[in-house]
């Protein structure tokens, strides 16, 4: 579903991801881990179109598509979703704008009408309830006046209701506390599906002990250093990543 | 022939059988106009605002009130209100709705007013807008013979808004009118007023309309001014507000219609304890001109004042916001604040904005002050990240600026309206106006 290959980006001049290298199946679930300042929200901050990001060297395809040859709002529609660590705060648009306007985006570039108006109620209050917010905040603007938690939940609603083929969860798990993370967790899980992929980034393995992952990644000094299953995460969290710095430095 | 003898010579056309004052009130207002011609913008109150527009038009007087009636369902406000409609500043009977006001309150054309008790009417029409005002007041005064009268018994709340329809329509000859609104508010009484001017599209006509209010004692009055004239009319206004201990003043100044719109707006809070909230939207595209000249006088202590005014300017539209506080000496423990923002949509939309404070006196909170930009660059990432193109993402943080303004309406009905008209003018593919019926489905589910 998604093939990084020997990506080189630089943030102001300097280099932050230094050939990286991964490859995403459908139906997996990937944890990329790290210490502070290994390049870990970088790489889907790239992935997601950020701005501020150079690409000086590699490729990234989605679904065999060039990404890079795609508007922000293009890989979006295609399904490629970043749920962002710091979400910002939109004055004055409502969730519900922003959620039909979306979808009916994604619907367009499928080539199916819009959404019909009794079936977007229905879909947005499931989810809602899912991600356990009230309805109201349907009617308040984009993350304004929201805790950090709800925040989190309300980057997750969008994720429910948008149905991405790849999500991209930039630390979600920052500031939650556990019965947050429960439900921001059950709500990532029932993303998973044999034909989705979902990327977490995080510095904590706390996270994964409610998704599990499929495959973990420790990226250092802009590089993919090790990589193995969900055994992995547990070593880091019992061992730090010291270790795994000797080992690729040896 | 100058201008103004131009337009003056209209006059003669008129009915003479007005009682005696309102005859010497008109040739007062007419000699002033004469006198002072029409503002240059050599004058400081009109300096970005040339009016050339009007003074060399050809303006006839409406003599009847005909309008089709699939248009007007089509644009009056649906909403369930005592209604009282000029078309081009003639009175309409038939469009009109005014049974079963409560005790206490009145609503009439002032043409009626006038003939079945004119002294009643004659202490306050005049009082607070005089012919010195501004030539456009004076003109008024030379010609006003309808408009709305309304007074409000001590004590009396209105139950529904009062909604005075001013439409314009497209003829042939352009006409001018000069209506004239006049609202008295007794001691605690409450009422909601509409002026809400609307008309055919193509019409190219002169609105001059001058209303005054005078609030008594603990008198609340909502006062919304929705201005959604065709592009091609013309439109001076000037809303004079005098308000007693305890009373309340809202002002809804919502623009979006007109070629050239002047509107004026003065409260003087007189009493303490006044209030005055001043809240006001433009929104202007092609070459629409709106100038938005405010003035709160604080003339007693203890007296508050809010204004707040947005501006959405597109393509090569001119708009100016020029909001002044005058504290005087000795008017103590004052709060007034005021701010202007405006988001500019094109590089070649140009704002004039000057908010102003002159305080006499040393015991106050004020607070002012202007912006304008462009949107939240961040704000629009965020929304593209979800697909949103970029078009539709500007087009919805524009409907957000304006959502701010909106969110203080208390009648819903404007504030969809309002919020609709913005959603379905913005330029193509921004039409949002579906996404604001869903977000209102949902509301009311």
């Amino acid at each position: 579903m998604l093939e990084v290959k020997d990506l080189h980006v630089t943030v102001e001049d300097k280099a932050i991801l230094n050939g990286l290298n991964l490859t995403i199946n459908a139906g997996e679930v990937h944890a990329i881990m790290g210490p502070n300042g290994a390049g870990k929200s970088t790489l889907s901050a790239v992935i997601a179109g950020k701005d501020g990001y150079e690409v000086t060297q590699g490729t990234i395809l989605f679904e065999g598509q060039d990404i890079f040859e795609m508007e922000i709002e293009e890989r979006a529609r295609a399904g490629l979703l970043l749920g962002f660590q710091y979400p910002i705060e939109i004055p004055g648009v409502k969730n519900i704008y922003l959620l039909k306007a979306a979808l009916n985006a994604q619907r367009a570039a499928r080539g199916e009408g819009e959404i019909p108006a009794p079936e977007f109620m229905k879909l947005v209050r499931e989810k809602s309830a899912e991600m356990k917010m009230d309805p109201s905040f349907l009617q308040r603007a984009v993350n304004e006046g929201f805790s950090g938690g709800e925040k989190k939940r309300n980057e997750i609603l969008q994720m429910l209701v948008l149905q991405p083929k790849l999500a991209m969860l930039d630390e979600i798990d920052s500031g939650l506390d556990i019965d947050a993370m429960k439900v921001v967790a059950s709500g990532v899980n029932s993303l998973r599906s044999a034909d989705r992929a979902i990327l977490l980034v995080t510095h904590y393995q706390r996270l994964l002990n409610h998704i599990e992952p499929d495959r973990v990644h420790v990226l250092v000094d802009g590089r993919i250093v090790k990589s193995g299953d969900k055994e992995l995460a547990l070593e880091l969290e019992a061992r730090g990543y010291d270790w795994v710095l000797e080992e690729s430095a040896a | 022939m100058s201008a103004p003898e131009r337009f003056l010579e209209r006059l003669t056309l008129r009915r003479t059988d007005d009682p005696s004052w309102v005859a010497a009130r008109r040739q007062a207002g007419a000699a002033r106009f004469e006198a002072m011609g029409f503002p240059t913008r050599r004058d400081e109150a009109w300096k970005y605002t040339d009016v050339r527009r009007i003074a060399e038009g050809d303006f006839a007087l409406a003599s009847d009130a005909d309008f089709d009636a699939a248009r007007f369902e089509a644009q009056r406000l649906d909403i369930d209100a005592y209604r009282l409609v000029l078309v081009d500043g003639v009175f309409s009977e038939a469009l009109s709705e005014l049974e079963g006001l409560p005790d206490g309150v009145q609503v009439e054309p002032l043409s009626r007013a006038l003939s079945v008790n004119h002294e009643a009417v004659g202490g306050a029409l005049g009082r607070l807008a005089g012919v010195d005002f501004s030539p456009f007041t004076a003109l008024n005064t030379a010609f006003a013979d309808e408009g709305v009268v309304v007074r409000l018994a001590p004590g009396a709340v209105v139950d529904k808004p009062i909604y005075v329809l001013l439409l314009s329509r497209a003829n042939g000859q352009a006409v001018m009118s000069h209506p004239r609104v006049l609202i008295e508010a007794g001691a605690r009484s409450e009422a909601t007023v509409i002026e809400h001017y609307s008309g055919e599209a193509e019409a190219a006509n002169f609105t001059n309309v001058v209303t005054e209010l005078l609030l008594d004692r603990g008198a609340i009055v909502d006062h919304y001014k929705l201005q959604e004239a065709a592009l091609t009319d013309l439109h001076v206004a000037s809303i004079h507000v005098d308000q007693s201990r305890d009373s309340r003043f809202n002002s809804y100044n919502l623009n979006l219609g007109g070629a050239l719109v002047r509107t004026d707006l003065v409260t003087d809070l007189n009493g303490e304890g006044a209030e005055a909230a001043y809240n006001g939207l433009f929104f202007v595209q092609g070459r629409q001109h709106v100038d938005n000249h405010t003035l709160v006088n604080h003339n007693s202590p203890r007296t508050f004042s809010n204004e707040n005014y947005k501006g959405v300017l597109d393509d090569r539209a001119h708009g100016v916001f020029n909001g002044k506080v005058f504290v005087k000496k000795d008017a103590q423990q004052i709060e007034a604040y005021q701010n202007n923002a405006n988001l500019l949509l094109s590089d070649r939309a140009e704002i004039d904005t000057k908010p102003e404070l002159v305080i006499y006196a040393d015991d106050v909170k004020c607070s002012h002050g202007a912006t304008t930009g462009q949107l939240d660059e961040d704000a629009v990432y965020a929304l593209r990240s979800r697909g949103i193109d970029e078009p539709m993402a500007r087009a919805l943080l524009t409907l957000a600026f304006v959502g701010e303004v909106m969110d203080k309406v208390r009648l819903n009905v404007i504030a969809e309206r309002v919020e609709r008209a913005v959603a379905g003018r913005l330029p193509e593919r921004f039409n949002l106006a579906d996404l604001v019926e869903t977000a209102e489905a949902i509301q009311e589910a």
